[in-house]
């Protein structure tokens, strides 16, 4: 896979002197889902501002598709398309003429087959002639959509897609960002529904306060970083940890339940000496789940490891 | 050149204009036909020539030009500043569009309106009064050039205001005063020494001045400084802009 957008070394300093990007250095590769993770204010939305040309960067340079986003700005801006966090949207004007607008601006010329498409593809072709006030915050969501595709991107920017959007509408959506990835268009996707990036995303980038702490294969990380929980439901709940257990550094659960965390690619678990030892404790076993630790989880962790 | 993108940002705004029609083009029309009741039919009758020509066709040139100007203002200022307001400024500031081309797209936009607005004032101006254009060619120019460049000046104003109260204010507290005091009602020779000097000062001397040449072929200044005083002032809203777009001013963070 080859390099659609470098960022090297970026940074953003504002006026005020606050620093919302600090040496930023990412690569994202043509055709793949990247999701950016990171707490409110951690400048996943500064980032892209500072890609697409809406915040001008205080250093570093980015390409797109080979294109310096500073020196060759058009060619580099041909191949973005933007879908912002907020519904930004002109409430008068039709759905149609709002996209066919974006295409016009982008300097593609007018194809109403393409703008149709899209349109169908969003569920949007029968709310086509109404004005953008008369949609629900679902739609106007997807016309942010349209509008970004309308000039047929090579990389899209979603920020915080489906904040807002119910369950159904999120589950379309990321039918969508499947198809658009089908058909080779690169996806960078920023998102505090952990689920969603879990869900669909190849890589995971993780940024908090304006600096980029990991980037990582999804599967990779969570192979990594995953822990497994082994949760044990006793016949007689108990208040506190057995002193004889205390070696597994166990922590309580709701209803008196113990949870034993362990490394999955450790050689050895210790699960069968923990077993041998609780009998030996007296406790007797109703039932054993063992889950494995989320994205959220690892997100949380690592982000907790940095603000500490 | 991304003549794509102006030709969209002007259809854009254009399709704005055409569904406020009635804000856009009537409510100007109308208000600018009551000065001429007020002043051309009804008082102007009874005041005598002023140059030569009678007071109700005096005024005409004057009367197109402070509506002209200040829709100018208005229109362009509010076509940038409400994609600032709604957020959507965005689009604009991520197209793979220089700053000429967003400028121009707006620009035109505006000033196409003023101009219609111009025009209809005029068509309804000999419903009232009896006038004639002597310079036909140069009328159409100075009006084409005043809505361009007054339409730069309300550009630069729409990116500056950071809320409508600051919108309305350049156009009512600078603008109108200085049509009003620029020789719209009155010519300059009418006024003392002092003060003829002084109304130099005013930009809006040399538009109106030059316009009402071409009407009835007598002006307050030489035809050719309203020319140099229209370009002068076009390059330097010119040069604004490029700097605005160039450091972001109230636009990029």
């Amino acid at each position: 896979m080859t390099d659609i957008v470098c960022i090297t070394d970026v940074r953003k300093t504002y006026d005020s002197g606050f620093e919302a990007l600090k040496s930023i250095t990412l690569t994202i590769r043509e055709g793949e889902i990247l999701a950016l993770l990171g707490p409110n204010g951690a400048g996943k939305t500064t980032l892209i501002s500072t890609i697409c040309g809406i915040a001008n960067m205080t250093a570093g340079t980015i390409t797109v598709g080979g294109h310096d986003t500073i020196r060759d700005y058009r060619a580099a801006r041909r191949l973005i398309g933007l879908v912002p966090q907020e519904i930004n949207l002109e409430p008068f004007e039709k759905v149609i003429n709002t996209v066919r607008f974006s295409r016009g601006l982008f300097g593609y010329p007018k194809d109403e087959a393409h703008i149709e498409k899209v349109l169908r593809q969003l569920s949007l072709w029968d709310k086509r002639n109404s004005q953008i006030r008369e949609l629900s915050g679902g739609m106007k969501r997807r016309v942010l959509i349209a509008k970004a595709l309308s000039h047929e991107p090579r990389v899209l920017f979603l920020d915080e897609p489906s904040a807002g959007v119910d369950v159904e509408l999120r589950k379309d959506m990321w039918n969508v960002v499947a198809g658009l990835k089908a058909d080779g268009v690169t996806i960078i996707l920023t998102t505090h529904y952990i689920e969603e990036a879990e869900a669909i995303a190849d890589r995971i980038a993780v940024i908090a306060q304006g600096e980029i702490l990991l980037v990582e294969d999804k599967s990779a990380l969570m192979n990594r970083m995953g822990q497994k929980q082994m949760i044990i439901e006793l016949q007689t709940p108990v208040e506190t940890v057995p002193p004889a257990l205390s070696a597994y550094d166990l922590d309580r659960g709701p209803e008196g339940t113990l949870i034993y965390s362990y490394d999955t690619r450790g050689e050895r678990t210790g699960i069968t000496k923990l077993l041998s030892d609780l009998s030996a404790a007296g406790l007797v076993l109703r039932d054993v789940q063992t889950r494995q630790s989320s994205l959220e989880d690892i997100f949380v962790g690592l982000v907790q490891k940095e603000t500490s | 050149m991304n003549l794509t993108a102006i030709r969209a940002i002007y259809i854009f705004e254009m399709t704005r204009t055409f569904r406020t029609l009635t804000q856009s083009i009537v409510s100007p029309v109308l208000s600018t036909s009551l000065y001429f009741v007020v002043f051309g039919a009804a008082i102007g009758s009874r005041i005598d020539t002023v140059e030569g020509v009678s007071y109700g066709a005096f005024i005409v040139p004057g009367l197109i030009m402070l509506s002209v100007l200040v829709q100018s203002v208005t229109n362009a200022a509010f076509g940038i500043y409400f994609p600032k307001f709604i957020g959507t400024v965005y689009e604009l500031l991520s197209a793979p569009a220089s700053f000429i081309e967003l400028t121009a797209g707006y620009v035109l936009a505006a000033a196409t309106k003023s101009l219609m607005i111009g025009l209809i004032i005029l068509a309804t101006a000999f419903a009232f009064v009896d006038i004639s254009i002597q310079h036909p060619f140069w009328m159409l120019a100075f009006l084409v050039m005043t809505c361009l460049s007054f339409s730069l000046l309300g550009f630069i104003i729409g990116i500056w205001a950071g809320n409508f109260e600051q919108l309305q204010l350049v156009p009512l507290l600078i603008v109108t005063p200085l049509v009003f005091l620029g020789g719209s009602f009155y010519s300059i020779s009418m006024l003392p020494p002092v003060w003829q000097t002084i109304t130099l000062f005013n930009p809006v001397v040399y538009l109106v001045s030059g316009f009402r040449w071409s009407f009835f072929g007598t002006s307050d200044v030489a035809v050719g400084y309203s020319i140099a005083a229209i370009f002068v002032f076009t390059l330097a809203c010119l040069a604004i802009i490029g700097w605005i777009f160039k450091t972001g001013y109230k636009l990029r963070k």
